[in-house]
């Protein structure tokens, strides 16, 4: 092989590796992707039963019930549309009412939100940046 | 006063890095050799400025000085005496400051150390480091001043957030800052040669052991983090594919990549610009991460004390030394000569290939990191990109890297022979595939993904062995001419083995631990029994404890094996930091063997019950002892002769030079 055909074929491995990865990730962004939502969101785009949605907002004042074995409910709600929830795991530490959460999970056929993750940070003063956003736009909630 | 003290030094360093940034440029320039000279005094003397600003600052953390704005945000009197120490850089102002001070450590090694280098490089290395520093050093300054008093002084501080008291913070950050910012000199280093114009196997050797450091520290900095992240959350998880964590990640894949790629440049001299290009990126991917998880524009759960506004001007450092060195790049690396040939099979060969998977996977971990951001920025959509993303763009990639990882060692240099390496891996591969099969008709539970990936993890470590062993000569020659053959082999050469084979103890962690963890939640009342991993826990009830500056609900849990043998007791607890009134979970871990216990507790029932959360990880710990040994080897490679001593004089430019580079 010559110089020029040596380097040819580097590069054509180099690009043919980008290409591969290219796709994997165009199929991955595709299928693996979860949209972001607030109680709000739903009302006007309903998403479908078994969807996997990450849905955002403020645990309702109230609204926890624990006790009951292992699972925990409670509401996630902006002030205008509330969604209920279930989780089956342990709560994050700062888990309380009428704070910033993020919930991911598959939506139910009833409308409750079966959850696997529920994320709030290790910080007291914590909104989920998403859900402040959100809550802002709408001016339902200041930063202190 | 100490504290003022602190603040002027750290402004007479950045007046100093000012110095060492522009006359050593200059006098490299116009070729004024006493010019060059001022960079390493200047190096040297910054050092000793931040290191006193660092002492001024961890000086009022040890005496509790909340007349400090920093001091009274993040520390408590009664917090313990180390908590209070590493508090220093537990937040954003005193991190970043660390993360200066080892800069400035870095640049005045090479002050110090580099004597055989060539004296314009030398200038332009220290130019850089110079620019480096006061960018950053204006940065702490003008936007995050650790050092700022409060009038009144408040009486008591509002403590450290209780995650972060940890003996984690002692290690985790400074380990990972020597990584992230030691790829500084292989910037450093790359920006010279383009300013220079010139590159050469010379100039890999120089720059190879700080990249080796570098790495070693990277590869021990995220371990840490890893494990600490994993005890100290209580999910149970060591990774998360979260964003601060790719932040440490890309550099590390990109860095792995340099390191390797330096090996070519320094032995054949091939690869020249690729290498140069990819000292620029690792330092670049560095700065990006110091970014995103400085100013918290990505959501994460590892993130401390962030702040949008300053995160502006990281940003715009980012751009400049990015846009800087890449410009320079494009204008510079037309002029650097084209390096050795050699056919696709060969080291060399499969160096490349290791090159094209590790920026390829380091790629994909940008795009799924960042392609949130932009989307919302473009569409104003808002997504999240977690784990499944990864493993189906990042796993792919990487799998074909590990398993051709024992071929790259046994492959000779220029013209190598696929054939012959994989006749000469063939013990290690029929072990590889042995084991495999063991573990599939023989693990419980293991399902042919476990087994592929323990046959994965294991073809690697035993890869590395029969490199040794082949290097050495056993079953070639005499055994004694053998193992004296094993003990002069270069240092080097174990540092590789031992390396790959640690990245092969790291695989066999997390395929175990994914494939064959199992995990129960369950509510327990006080004398119940659960069985997990062939132990049984008996929850004992809650008890009261206080500590120095919390108060906690500790559950105990008596442990017993399958033949009901008391092995002992396991403690998992509820804590709340009585000064934030932040709430914490301890969690219980017990240790056997190589694999762990992890118990951690939930609420309390209606019933008079707790929730309690389970695992049974089999290996787990091998992932970090994995990544020590990776660390090792990086270390032990560093010791090598070769590198220490053996560093050369440039090859003079001559007609027998020019002929030799063409060949």
């Amino acid at each position: 092989m010559t110089r020029k055909q040596k380097r040819l074929a580097v590069i054509g491995s180099g690009m043919g590796f980008l290409a591969l990865a290219a796709a994997l990730t165009f199929y991955a962004l595709g299928q693996q992707t979860s949209y972001f939502y607030m109680p709000v969101d739903l009302l006007a785009q309903p998403a479908g039963a078994g969807d996997r949605i990450r849905l955002g907002g403020l645990v309702e004042k109230g609204s926890i019930v624990r006790g009951e074995g292992t699972r925990v409910r409670f509401v996630v709600t902006d002030y205008e549309h509330t969604v209920p929830v279930v989780y089956d795991r342990i709560l994050p530490d700062l888990f309380r009412e009428e704070q910033g959460v993020v919930v991911e999970g598959a939506l139910g056929e009833d409308g409750v939100l079966l959850a696997d993750t529920v994320l709030a940070k290790h910080d007291e003063a914590y909104m989920p940046k998403e859900v402040a956003d959100s809550l802002k736009e709408r001016g339902v909630w200041q930063e202190e | 006063m100490s504290v003022e003290l602190g603040h002027f030094a750290l402004v007479l360093a950045l007046a100093l890095a000012l110095v060492q940034t522009f006359v050593p440029f200059v006098g490299a320039r116009i070729g004024s050799l006493s010019l060059m000279r001022v960079g390493e005094p200047a190096a040297i003397t910054g050092l000793a400025l931040l290191a006193a600003a660092f002492a001024a600052l961890m000086l009022a953390y040890v005496q509790s000085d909340f007349s400090v704005a920093n001091v009274w945000e993040n520390s408590h009197s009664a917090k313990p005496l180390l908590f209070k120490i590493t508090g220093t850089w537990g937040n954003h102002e005193g991190s970043m400051l660390l993360w200066v001070l080892i800069l400035s450590f870095f640049g005045a090694l090479v002050a110090a150390f580099g004597r055989n280098l060539p004296p314009t490089l030398k200038a332009n290395v220290l130019a850089v480091q110079g620019l480096i520093a006061s960018a950053f050093l204006l940065f702490i300054l003008l936007t995050s001043n650790p050092f700022a008093r409060l009038q009144p002084a408040p009486i008591e501080g509002r403590d450290l957030n209780p995650i972060l008291q940890d003996v984690g913070l002692a290690v985790h950050p400074p380990l990972l800052y020597l990584g992230y910012v030691g790829f500084s000199i292989s910037f450093s280093f790359a920006a010279a040669a383009l300013i220079d114009g010139r590159v050469d196997a010379a100039w890999a050797r120089w720059v190879r052991p700080w990249t080796l450091a570098a790495w070693a520290f990277l590869t021990g900095g995220i371990a840490m983090g890893s494990y600490w992240a994993y005890y100290e959350l209580g999910w149970g998880g060591f990774w998360f594919w979260d964003p601060v964590e790719n932040a440490s990640f890309m550099p590390w894949l990109a860095g792995t990549a340099l390191l390797h790629s330096a090996i070519v440049m320094e032995k054949r001299s091939a690869l020249k610009i690729w290498t140069v290009l990819l000292a620029i990126l690792t330092f670049s991917l560095s700065l990006l991460g110091t970014f995103l998880v400085r100013s918290g524009v990505l959501t994460s759960v590892h993130a401390f004390a962030t702040d949008p506004t300053r995160g502006v001007f990281i940003l715009a450092i980012l751009v400049f030394f990015i846009g800087g060195a890449l410009a320079l790049f494009a204008f510079r690396a037309a002029a650097l000569a084209p390096g050795g040939l050699f056919h696709p099979i060969s080291r060399e060969g499969a160096l490349v290939l290791n090159n094209l998977l590790l920026t390829t996977a380091a790629a994909t971990v940008l795009v799924g990191t960042l392609y949130p951001l932009v989307l919302e920025a473009v569409t104003g959509e808002k997504i999240s990109v977690g784990a499944p993303f990864f493993n189906l763009t990042f796993v792919p990639l990487f799998l074909p890297l590990l398993a051709a990882v024992p071929f790259g060692p046994v492959l000779s240099w220029k013209r190598g022979d696929l054939v012959g390496a994989a006749q000469r891996l063939h013990f290690a591969f029929a072990a590889a595939v042995v084991s495999a099969f063991l573990a599939f008709f023989l693990i419980d539970r293991g399902s042919a993904l476990a087994a592929l990936g323990i046959g994965l993890g294991l073809w690697l470590i035993f890869g590395a062995l029969t490199d040794l062993a082949l290097k050495a000569g056993i079953g070639k020659v005499e055994p004694a001419a053998a193992f004296s053959r094993f003990r002069g082999l270069p240092l080097s050469v174990f540092g590789t083995a031992l390396a790959h084979a640690g990245l092969g103890l790291t695989t066999l962690g997390v395929v175990c631990v994914t494939t064959l963890e199992t995990e129960r939640i369950l509510t327990m009342q006080p004398g119940q029994t659960a069985k997990i991993g062939g132990y049984a826990l008996r929850f004992e009830g809650l008890q009261p404890f206080t500590g120095p500056n919390y108060t906690e609900d500790r559950a105990r849990f008596i442990l017993t094996g399958a033949d009901s043998v008391r092995l002992g007791e396991l403690i998992s607890s509820k804590r709340l930091y009585t000064a934030r009134g932040m709430p914490t979970t301890e969690a219980g871990i017990r240790t056997m063997g190589l694999s762990q216990l992890y118990v951690s507790i939930g609420d309390a029932t209606n019933d008079g019950g707790l929730v309690v959360h389970m695992w049974w990880k089999p290996l787990v710990t091998l992932i970090w002892i994995g990544a020590l040994v990776m660390m090792g080897g990086g270390g032990i490679s560093l010791f090598d002769r070769r590198l220490r001593v053996g560093a050369p004089a440039r090859r003079k430019a001559g007609p027998a030079a020019a002929g030799e580079e063409a060949a």
